[in-house]
């Protein structure tokens, strides 16, 4: 680390509740109120309930480093980049920048929907912080980027939500600071403009900029960024340059409780007089696109003789189901009779299966000769699937498609001119 | 490599009474000149009249004014025309008015700008303050054709109109940084604005003339700013009686206390912007 461009000591944020959040303006006449209350009981407790947003927050960051913060929704990341980029204060410690800075916590900020696009590349650039000069020279390249020449004159009221979005984001992208502070604006839009962004991002990270980049994309931060900062509550709990480490561990947090749960009780496990499940689990328990993984169901049988299949559904998180797999043919005990005792079955599902994102487990036990279902289970298990980044060039956005086959290909040329 | 010359920002919580930063409100004087067009350029899109509302709202008050103050009270109007006398009042007072108005709204009305991207925050009321000179341009036109229309002789004194112009800029500004400072916490200001302007109105000579008042007590008139403003037209334009000297020095001190306390409230105020607008 040569140089630094970021420093922060002790950083934290001190939010009042009740007022910044709920609340957030009040009227004079609750001012008035709580000024009389206040005479009333001058040394009462009057302390507000109070929230430290992010506290005790320190690091440096050298130039040309492209470091990504993770964390979950309240963890502090957005707060971070907002004293970051001056637009709120800190409560305690500071921070210092060495560059000029460019945040960008949102795409389209202050586009006004009367104005054409043309004027809005000119107001927004304005407003992020472009020399007027700066816009006109990069003017023809930020139009291109965002494929609107046609509507250039057009108000971006008329505009489909694509092409808004292509135009904030191009403006966005034309920025030219040293330092860059991105909020998670790569979420937005469908799979192409990702895409675009994406690769665009992949690029400033490239040319040797400071960047600093809140993501939930965990395929973006793996491909871009050469560190990352996990936040939870506030509080920075990794920092490191073993990106894929922090980043697995992140997302198998509480993840694991999903992947494999157990009733160790006979009498209070779910199911019934017939069946009851005794424990249910991902092995591995974190697995990637490319991994084989299995799925083990272990059940009891409490009532000899009971002919015993089972139906498996794994459905994404949109709902649909990709796969069912029933034991009709498992060779050994479908549809037999089960003496009373404790039995597994286990589904495996070989790699290059199911693309990246997390899948529910739904299972049913159903009765060998047709007679119904026994007993079943919906959300048995949760699980993730996590994206890898090898073979996958330039794009780091979500790959399309319910399913991920690897498969093969082959180009031949047929004919050849000349 | 341009590190040697790269700015360093400290960041770190600011106590007390702080620095204007006026400096780095000229850096940012294009976002001001752009949020200007933009106000200016927006203000009448999807309406009937456009900008000849900007000639309306005077002319209409101008009518109503000469029907009931003029004709029905017979306000005495210093000799002068009724419609003429109160027209020349009118056309500061109404960018006085609007400036406020639009400034004392602006920093709610920008929230999104606030809560999303850095920049000094005075550039949002100057921005809406000066975004009705447009508009004193466009009345100024009539005033001009009414000036003609009753044969008025004008003097060197027209020279006088340009500072008073950039005095009611003051003050309008000054009461701007204010209200639109406190809207941010108290809401309450939305409504308390316009009735502000209007007891404003009646406190100031717009529809009266204050030379009936003798000295010293006309000088502390002056003390409503906006008196030194419409009495310092009506001199430059339309040549009334006594000068109002000592009346406008007044007001010229009064608008710069008015802004200079406007602009520290509004810095302290500031770096509460972002959390509570």
């Amino acid at each position: 680390m040569s140089e630094i461009a970021i420093r922060t000591e002790g950083l934290g944020k001190l939010y009042t509740l009740g007022r910044s959040r709920a609340n957030k303006y009040r009227t004079l006449g609750e001012t008035l109120s709580e000024a009389a209350g206040w005479l009333r009981r001058r040394n009462g407790s009057h302390a507000r309930e109070t929230i430290w947003a992010i506290q005790d927050v320190s690091f440096e960051i050298g130039r040309g480093e492209v470091v990504g913060v993770i964390g979950r929704n309240g963890a502090g990341k957005t707060t971070l980049l907002k004293i970051l980029s001056r637009i709120t204060e800190p409560s305690a410690g500071e921070a210092e920048i060495r560059g000029r800075v460019g945040s960008l916590l949102e795409v389209g900020t202050g586009f006004h929907p009367d104005l054409t696009g043309r004027e809005n590349v000119y107001l927004n650039g304005a407003i992020l912080g472009m020399k007027r000069v700066e816009i006109e020279r990069r003017f023809d390249q930020i139009v291109a980027f965002a494929e609107v020449e046609k509507f250039l004159d057009t108000a971006v009221k008329h505009y489909s939500s694509g092409m808004y979005l292509r135009l904030a984001f191009a403006v966005a992208a034309h920025l030219d600071p040293e330092i860059l502070l991105v909020d998670e604006v790569l979420a937005v839009g469908d799979a192409v403009f990702q895409k675009k962004c994406l690769g665009k991002m992949g690029e400033v990270a490239g040319e040797g900029r400071t960047v600093l980049f809140v993501s939930h994309n965990m395929t973006a931060v793996r491909g871009l960024c050469g560190r990352v900062i996990r936040m939870e509550g506030g509080h920075i709990t990794a920092d490191s340059t073993d990106v894929d480490a922090v980043v697995s561990e992140y997302l198998t947090a509480g993840m694991e409780a999903c992947a494999c749960r157990e009733w160790p009780d006979v009498e209070t496990a779910p199911g019934n007089d017939r069946i009851r499940i005794r424990r249910a689990r991902l092995e591995p328990a974190t697995i990637t696109v490319s991994t084989p993984f299995q799925i083990e169901v272990e059940y009891w049988i409490r009532k000899p003789g009971t002919r015993v299949g089972l139906s498996l559904f794994v459905h994404n998180q949109e709902g649909v189901c990709i796969f069912n797999s029933t034991t009709a043919r498992e060779p050994c005990w479908h549809g037999k009779p089960h003496p009373e005792g404790l039995f597994r079955s286990v589904c495996r599902v070989p790699g290059n299966l199911l693309n990246a994102g997390s899948y529910t487990v739904f299972v049913k036990f159903y009765q060998g000769g047709a007679k119904g279902v026994l007993y079943q289970h919906t959300d048995l298990l949760l699980f993730e699937v996590q994206d890898i980044v090898e073979d996958r060039g330039e794009w780091f956005g979500r790959w399309p498609g319910a399913v991920r086959p690897d498969l093969r290909w082959t180009t031949a040329a047929v004919t050849e001119w000349n | 490599m341009s590190s040697a010359a790269a700015p360093v920002f400290r960041i770190r919580p600011e106590r007390g009474w702080v620095a204007l930063r006026l400096r780095e409100v000229w850096e940012y004087r294009e976002l001001l000149y752009f949020l200007v067009w933009r106000d200016v350029k927006v203000r009448y899109k999807q309406t009937v009249l456009g900008a000849a509302w900007a000639l309306l709202q005077p002319l209409a008050t101008m009518l109503v004014f000469t029907l009931f103050f003029g004709r029905l009270a017979r306000v005495p109007s210093d000799g002068i025309p009724y419609p003429l006398f109160s027209f020349t009042a009118l056309v500061p007072w109404m960018f006085f008015a609007n400036a406020l108005g639009q400034s004392s709204n602006s920093l709610v009305g920008s929230a999104n700008l606030l809560r999303k991207v850095y920049f000094p925050r005075l550039v949002i009321p100057v921005a809406a303050a000066l975004g009705g000179l447009v508009d004193l341009a466009v009345s100024s036109t009539v005033l001009a054709g009414m000036l003609l229309v009753y044969r008025v002789e004008l003097t060197a004194r027209v020279a006088w109109v340009a500072p008073l112009v950039a005095l009611a800029l003051v003050v309008s500004l000054g009461a701007g940084l204010w209200l639109s400072a406190l809207s941010v916490q108290y809401r309450d200001v939305r409504y308390v604005a316009p009735f502000l302007t209007q007891f404003w109105m009646f406190a100031t000579p717009v529809v009266y003339s204050s030379s009936r008042l003798g000295e010293p007590w006309r000088t502390v008139y002056g003390l409503n700013p906006m008196a030194g403003v419409v009495e310092g037209f009506r001199w430059a334009l339309l040549g009334t009686g006594v000068a109002p000297g000592p009346m406008v020095a007044v007001s010229v001190a009064a608008a710069l206390v008015l802004l200079a306390t406007g602009a520290y409230y509004f810095r302290r105020m500031e770096k509460t912007f972002a959390d509570l607008v």
